[in-house]
């Protein structure tokens, strides 16, 4: 295998990165900016960063491999995470915007005027951010191993270093620039591809695929009859209600100048998004014809990155390769980037603050804490090679369904919702999903209905949840928080009504 | 001519002070949580909530009806489009105009309720 490419393409998007983060430095000088970018990134390049950052390994290698393996039941995971987008623009976008919060502890806070809501808070993000960290290391080690035949290490050090590099140089501001240049680069690298490949395979006279026995390829709907279908609608609600509760989403709303513009933004994501991916089962389809080997061998993974040379060779395939491996090392970086910026603005605000405590050390207090943010999941990665990767992104999907979501939903609509309702509904679905994973990672054994429940387990600890959240808030309605009403009013009213806030 | 004048009216304007003093400007209604301004806030709420909920009903009614109607008619998934497999046209094309769709419909709706919102809170002063 010829790897110059790839090394070429893994330099060049990393120089690019690290410049257009300086850059963005310029501009960075405050607490107000390492944050939230003060809060005025306009919707069109909000939008371009939103999609940049959620846009990743999973959904630039892994819906492909997917799709290749097991068929169309798996366009549900794109989908989906397009759909989620919908849910938070109707139910959370503009209120989240104007609740003024700086991250979601905050919010939490905000809202129930309780410490320790707060305190499950921000375990809760650094969790969740920890675990989607992991596969993004994981995934940049298994793809400069199959590029450029770099050893299993090299991947999450060169991540882990720029990232640092970048988010702790510039914070928000910087990044906003960094990852909004990424969406149109991993665009570029999957759609230019896929037009070249697509006129190859025209040009081959359109071969067919392999025929499937029995169709199920075609349907959209995991094996197994009434389980398949309670797996698929499973899947549904983890992926649809999942986005709201993902930290680094989140944050980045925040940096919206104000509520209209943050539903400006959601819908511009929307677009982006669908765009993007309509191109990942394009490769699957080709990856049906001229890679059937990959599927059989469980490489599902890498036909984004190996198509182009199996299709093509000399030149062309060289510079296709080259281009592909730059969109999967800029999906790495954007998504740990975004991430980072969430678990370090947690960590310096609730641990790293509190150590570092002189006058003006905020700046050094966010720094101390994107060190720990990256350095822990990066270390975690080196240390264990092979966690199943899509199974760990799964994890943060439904944990994030089962906790955020739901206080997001009662904190932002219902006016009842107590402190004590939301540590108990937090407690109880991140419990559950949680052990309900864990327990499906440890013990892989087929079992029918318990497998099924055990490894999708949104459809039941979603509203198991929010049933606790209601029933334990009005169990204690007496300490519903004297705020709450003026609460409702700053995160519904348009800013431009002159009204107490609060 | 009448021999009687014309009874005498003493005519006036309206007296300002009252006038100026007695309903409160809508938004300060909302900010003492009257009952007249509980009633502006539920309003906007309410039909934010409405909308929120068609907009959720109609993306879980389409999306979510996908698996049974596979389920329960199999042999949908044989049938082709331009030789394409009828659930890859659904779920890997036509999805994501429909979301975007989807987003239009409820961003111009709810800036439109929040208009007439603040047309209503904001009136008041001038008009009463």
């Amino acid at each position: 295998m010829n790897s110059a490419p790839g090394i070429v393409a893994v330099f060049l998007v990393s120089v690019t990165t690290l410049a257009i983060g300086t850059w963005g430095l310029r501009f960075s000088r405050t607490t107000s900016d390492f944050y939230v970018a003060s809060r005025t990134v306009r919707p069109a390049l909000n939008a371009s960063a939103i999609g940049g950052e959620y846009l990743s390994a999973a959904s630039f290698l892994g819906v492909a491999g997917l799709v290749l393996v097991f068929g169309a039941d798996m366009l549900w995971y794109p989908v989906g995470w397009t759909a989620g987008y919908v849910v938070l623009l109707v139910l959370v976008a503009a209120p989240l915007r104007r609740s003024g919060a700086y991250t979601l502890p905050d919010f939490a806070e905000a809202r129930t005027g309780s410490r320790r809501v707060r305190g499950v808070c921000s375990a809760m993000v650094v969790g969740i951010g920890w675990l989607y960290l992991l596969p993004q290391f994981q995934g940049a080690g298994v793809t400069l191993a199959a590029t450029t035949g770099a050893p299993q290490w090299v991947g999450p050090v060169v991540v882990a270093v720029v990232v640092l590099a970048n988010v702790s140089s510039g914070g928000m501001r910087s990044i906003t620039f960094v990852q909004a240049f990424q969406y149109w680069l991993k665009l570029t690298a999957l759609l230019l591809p896929a037009a070249v490949l697509v006129a190859v395979w025209f040009g081959d006279g359109r071969p067919g695929a392999a025929p499937v026995a029995d169709g199920a390829w075609d349907l959209p709907l995991a094996d197994g009859g009434a389980i398949g279908l309670y797996t698929t609608w499973s899947l549904i609600l983890a992926t649809f209600l999942g986005t709201m509760g993902l930290p680094h989403v989140v944050v980045r709303f925040y940096t919206n100048p104000d509520g209209r513009a943050a539903r400006r933004t959601t819908l511009f994501v929307l677009a982006l998004l669908g765009l993007f991916y309509l191109l990942p089962p394009v490769y699957a389809a080709l990856g049906r014809v001229y890679a059937g080997s990959l599927a059989e061998s469980g490489r599902g993974d890498t036909v984004v990155l190996e198509l182009p040379s199996l299709m093509l060779s000399g030149m062309g395939a060289d510079l296709l390769t080259g281009l592909v491996t730059a969109g999967a090392f800029a999906a790495f970086l954007s998504t740990s980037s975004g991430l980072s910026i969430a678990v370090a603005g947690v960590l310096s605000q609730d641990v790293t603050g509190r150590v570092v405590r002189r006058a003006g050390s905020q700046v050094t207090a966010f720094r101390l804490g994107a060190v720990l943010a990256v350095v822990v999941p990066a270390v975690a990665a080196l240390v264990t090679p092979d966690v199943a990767v899509a199974r760990v992104v799964g994890l943060a999907f439904a944990v994030a369904a089962s906790t955020f979501a739901p206080l997001l939903l009662l904190g932002i609509w219902w006016r009842g919702l107590t402190a004590a309702g939301a540590v108990a509904g937090l407690l109880v679905g991140g419990v559950g999903s949680v052990t309900a994973t864990v327990w499906t990672l440890a013990d892989a054994s087929y079992s029918g209905w318990v497998d099924a429940l055990l490894g999708q387990p949104a459809a039941w600890s979603v509203p198991l949840a929010c049933l606790t959240m209601v029933v334990v808030s009005r169990a204690t309605r007496g300490a519903m928080p004297a705020h709450a009403r003026r609460f409702l009013v700053r995160l519904h009213t348009p800013e431009a009504v002159e009204l107490d806030r609060g | 001519m009448d021999e009687q004048p014309p009874q005498r009216v003493r005519v006036t304007g309206p007296d300002r002070r009252t006038a100026r003093r007695a309903p409160l400007p809508r938004t300060r209604e909302i900010d003492a949580a009257t009952p007249v301004g509980e009633i502006y806030l539920g309003s906007l709420l309410r039909e934010q909530l409405r909308l929120a909920v068609l907009v959720l009903v109609v993306l879980f009614g389409v999306l979510g009806s996908m698996p049974l109607l596979f389920h329960l008619w199999p042999s949908l998934g044989g049938h082709r489009v331009l030789g394409v497999p009828v659930a890859w046209w659904v779920l890997g094309v036509l999805a994501y105009p429909f979301l975007l769709a989807l987003g239009w419909f409820y961003v111009r709706r709810a800036e439109r309720n929040e208009r007439d919102f603040t047309a209503l809170v904001d009136a008041s002063t001038e008009e009463l």
